[in-house]
């Protein structure tokens, strides 16, 4: 099952920069290993990730096969406001999951 | 009676020799294609452009010596003010050995605070890992860092 993990502090001050940590439970298969038999076991990777706050994109990220399984990705914003931030993950064969967390910045 | 004896003997030999030589083909063409430099260059024109790549301002922070090449953990960092007017627009990581030479974009904005991005990558070999940044005014500077890994990624196979 998808699961994900999301860090984000409940409060801060205005102005405040904030570090977000995400973590998405995913196999990301390489698409470069080969079963017992030969066979190339197909690419099932995250392909794209990205991060929103209050409806604006603040974060996106292309990922390759090179990121590790579970992709775990760190990035920083600006507190700026009361709201929320949305996560999105889309990947190979139809892969797309959602997470969001809220933040109250006096 | 000693003549075709060695006669035969070196005629084993070279057949031997021959067949080593048959056998190590196979051997290396079963190993997993890898990025070529001339991928990484290609792979990093793509990104850059024309435009000229520095050295500097970029820190990448990964472990000299990895044990485990299957989950590496990585931090980049650009020194950048991360106001309107002078920010990180994005970062983006390559690696010389693995069989495709990108590992990651990230996209940033002046909202981002501080250019930072730490993520989680597999090696497939000891190698160099580069990363570049484009800054706000579409310079590129980058930074290199040589990584050993004991155990490489990509070589188990899957059950």
């Amino acid at each position: 099952m998808p699961s994900a993990l999301i860090n984000v502090p409940r409060q801060a001050k205005r102005g405040d920069i904030i570090e977000i940590k995400t973590l998405m439970s995913h196999i990301m298969e390489t698409g470069y290993r080969h079963l017992a038999s030969g066979e190339v076991v197909p690419r099932d990777i995250i392909t794209s990730f990205s991060c929103r706050y209050n409806g604006t994109e603040i974060f996106r990220a292309d990922l390759f096969p090179a990121i590790a399984a579970n992709p775990f990705i760190t990035f920083f914003t600006t507190a700026t406001e009361s709201g929320k931030f949305e996560f999105e993950w889309i990947g190979d064969k139809g892969f797309s999951e959602t997470a969001s967390a809220s933040i109250s910045v006096e | 009676m000693r003549k075709p004896n060695n006669s035969t003997r070196r005629q084993f030999l070279g057949l031997a020799g021959g067949a080593a030589v048959i056998g190590a083909v196979p051997i290396v063409t079963l190993r997993p294609a890898e990025a070529t430099p001339a991928m990484l260059a290609t792979a990093i024109r793509n990104v850059v452009g024309e435009a000229e790549v520095r050295t500097g301002k970029v820190k990448l922070d990964v472990p000299p010596l990895v044990e485990n090449g299957n989950t590496v953990p990585m931090t980049v960092s650009v020194s950048s003010p991360m106001t309107p007017d002078d920010y990180v627009r994005s970062i983006h990581v390559f690696n010389e050995k693995n069989p495709q030479p990108n590992i990651g974009n990230f996209y940033l904005g002046p909202r981002a605070g501080r250019a930072q991005v730490s993520t989680r990558i597999r090696l497939a070999d000891s190698q160099k890992v580069t990363a570049i940044a484009r800054l706000s005014d579409d310079t590129f500077w980058s930074v290199s860092v040589d990584v050993v890994v004991t155990l490489a990624a990509c070589t188990e196979e899957a059950i």
